[in-house]
């Protein structure tokens, strides 16, 4: 069996006879923005939540990250939405100002909410980033959320078993981001449609759990639910002492479970690939869709070039868009924001990351802002217990609260139209940070790279 | 869940690639709390040429008229017709809810996003996935060769799309059989799941045995 097929069969509560599951979920995050129409439904149906304790709310995609004092009405009533339907129904909730609040993606695995071996759903597609701890882990609609908060069971179809093998050791300066996104770029958006990725090999072997995180955290963009790694002493070493987490003698009889969750010698995979990563460079995407992306030492690719028409189109496209030509080098082209944060990079060691690159460095002074947000208000204390924010500030950056920020820019924090950034994000879709603004997602070392040098840079070759 | 059986409407032809639903729906719309009053701001950012935010009258916004959906052929258009990984992205299913909301009630493509494709069927609207060849026979007829206003009939329970005017031959278009059936009943599944009570508690102990960690804080 895969350790897909295995969490798959461990939440099976009934087989429906046209082939669909009836799947226990174990666990559910909860924040602001996909929540409140789901506790709607349930009100509006009688009904009410099976295990409040399965549940976990946190603010993250609204809140504003200069204070604590939200202004904008909307998301002030979001958030009163949140508050009350979490108290009403018992649901423990992290509100802002509390150290613990934070992206829900950085806090479930933080606070050990998120566990090897669970069933694990959020209204949100970053879900997959759970996987990293052998969690089956995906991103769900409201109307599921409001299912999940009913009945604690979702009717869903099993995926197909992918499997990513990855082998070599990078440069030290090439990061898990930058291996995502290479992936990504040669397999393309829809590789992983269907499936649920796992990633294995010596090279995922040796990746710190922040770094699968991130490689599961994007598995979504290249069109999979689902990504998983397997349990080793890195998942078990993370999750010791977690506060939400196992503890004395359930600690001793869950760690036993947690070593079965690797999938099987002979287990079979429906699709499989190999990638060598040894040779990587630091990349940076051009376009508006996290395939479009080169190495920083390429240069654009020209759309004339590509055959089918409709890449051509989608090609010419982005390039227009992006305000960017073809053969330009990556190098030469100027940032404007540079923002370092999100649940694919917004994790300490993004941050130590990014902060070896600025010590002693200012900011170039036609970079307009450079933003660091902290996953969680957990990553922000500690850093801070580093040093980590004096580097950043010293340098010119903005030290900010924790929250989802200029990832997809519902606060203030947004790109002006045609405004370039290096971001550290997921997703560069057309005005994702910002109508009309424009995004370059890079790993942390290269956005703090680009923020004191002003352009993209290889960090490879960083003083 | 509103049920859908058989839909007969103008479609729009939307020839793009990788639409995303930040693109279906922008973030600043994300802010209601409500499931409707998408529709007005259904493909924000390419439908009009000044910005947009929730509670304002789209009435006086300037449309873009290089964008498909504000030329008058394909007013009032009820079926979507687009290209691969359509709804990819965000899992808002505010994207599903704006589609319905501004009179779509089915969505073509040869693919589609995982998440977004789920979210359909919770709300009733048709995503139905044709070949790509078929796709493409679809977009020049509905682009070039069409009438006036192009018209398709979609109907679920011979998976079939065909022209309104009777030209040309019907499609197939896949549907797994237990989405098939529970669009044209309209189920609610909440109901259907807690009909399964007793199974769902005898799973609960069972697990509460594997997994006791899981159910430390809570008392049986
Ligand atoms: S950081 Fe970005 S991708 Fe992650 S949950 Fe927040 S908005 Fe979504």
């Amino acid at each position: 069996m895969t350790l897909y097929d295995k969490l798959w069969a461990s939440h099976m509560v009934d087989e429906l006879p046209d082939g669909s599951t009836l799947l226990y979920i174990d666990r559910q995050l909860l924040h602001e923005v996909t929540s409140a129409q789901a506790f709607a439904t349930l009100a509006h149906t009688g009904r009410t939540v099976r295990r409040a304790a399965s549940q976990l709310a946190v603010e993250d995609h609204n809140v504003p990250t200069t204070g604590l004092e939200v202004t904008d009405p909307l998301a002030q009533e979001q958030l009163a939405a949140l508050r009350s339907n979490t108290s009403r129904f018992g649901i423990t909730e992290f509100a802002m100002g509390d150290r613990r609040q934070g992206i829900v993606h950085v806090v479930g695995p933080e606070q050990g909410f998120t566990l090897p071996g669970i069933t694990i759903v959020c209204g949100d597609s970053h879900t997959s980033t759970h996987g990293a701890f052998a969690a089956l882990a995906f991103g769900i609609g409201t109307s599921e959320v409001a299912q999940c908060l009913a009945t604690q069971c979702l009717v869903v179809r099993k995926s197909q078993n992918m499997r990513l093998v990855l082998g070599g050791v990078p440069h030290p300066a090439v990061s898990a981001k930058d291996v995502i996104l290479w992936i990504i770029g040669r397999m393309g958006t829809a590789a992983g449609t269907g499936a649920a990725v796992e990633y294995a090999g010596p090279y995922v072997e040796r990746l710190s759990m922040e770094g699968r995180m991130t490689m599961c955290n994007m598995a979504i963009e290249m069109g999979a639910r689902v990504g998983l790694c397997a349990v080793d002493d890195s998942t078990i070493a993370y999750l010791e002492n977690r506060p939400m987490g196992p503890r004395g003698r359930l600690w001793e009889q869950a760690v036993a479970l947690w070593r079965t969750l690797h999938s099987d010698a002979e287990a079979h995979f429906d699709r499989e690939a190999h990638w060598d990563v040894s040779a990587l460079a630091p990349q940076v995407t051009w376009g508006t869709s996290p395939e479009q992306v080169i190495a920083i030492d390429e240069r654009i690719p020209d759309p004339a070039a590509q055959q089918d028409s409709k890449r051509r189109e989608a090609m010419q496209r982005a390039l227009d868009y992006m305000g960017l030509n073809p053969g330009q080098a990556m190098t030469d082209v100027a940032v404007d924001q540079v923002f370092i944060g999100s649940c694919t990079n917004g994790r300490l060691e993004d941050l130590r990351q990014a902060a070896a690159m600025v010590a002693g460095k200012r900011v170039a002074p036609t970079v307009r802002r450079a933003l660091v947000v902290p996953g969680s208000g957990e990553v922000r204390l500690r850093a801070e217990q580093e040093g980590l924010d004096r580097l950043f500030r010293d340098a010119g950056f903005e030290w900010r609260l924790p929250g989802c920020s200029m990832c997809l820019g519902m606060n203030e924090d947004r790109l002006a139209a045609q405004e370039r950034c290096a971001a550290t994000s997921n997703r560069n879709f057309e005005g994702r940070q910002g109508a009309g603004g424009r995004t370059h997602l890079v790993s942390p070392a290269m956005a703090a790279a680009a923020a004191i040098a002003g352009r993209f840079v290889d960090v490879r070759h960083w003083p | 869940m509103e049920s859908f059986i058989c839909h007969e409407g103008v479609v729009l032809p939307l020839d793009r690639v990788n639409v995303d639903t930040d693109a279906i729906i922008p973030k600043q719309y994300l802010q209601s709390t409500a499931r409707t009053g998408y529709g007005p701001f259904l493909f924000d950012s390419w439908r009009y040429l000044d910005p947009g935010h929730l509670g304002m009258d789209v009435g006086q916004r300037r449309l873009n008229p290089d964008f498909i959906m504000n030329e008058p052929r394909y007013a009032g258009a009820s079926i979507l017709l687009s290209r691969n990984n359509f709804g990819c992205g965000s899992s808002r299913e505010h994207a599903v809810w704006a589609l319905l909301d501004a009179g779509f009630r089915a969505v073509i493509a040869p693919s589609f996003g995982d998440i977004f494709y789920n979210n359909c069927f919770q709300n009733g609207l048709l995503p139905a996935m044709v070949a790509e060849a078929d796709c493409e026979a679809l977009f020049a007829w509905a682009l070039c060769d069409a009438p006036a206003s192009p018209r398709l009939l979609v109907d679920l329970r011979n998976t079939t799309i065909q022209r309104a005017d009777g030209t040309g031959q019907p499609v197939g278009f896949a549907i797994e059989p237990f989405r098939r059936e529970a669009l044209l009943r309209g189920l609610d599944a909440i109901g259907e799941t807690l009909a399964k009570a007793e199974r769902i508690a005898a799973f609960e102990a069972r697990h509460r045995q594997a997994m006791p960690w899981l159910f430390a804080t809570e008392t049986s």
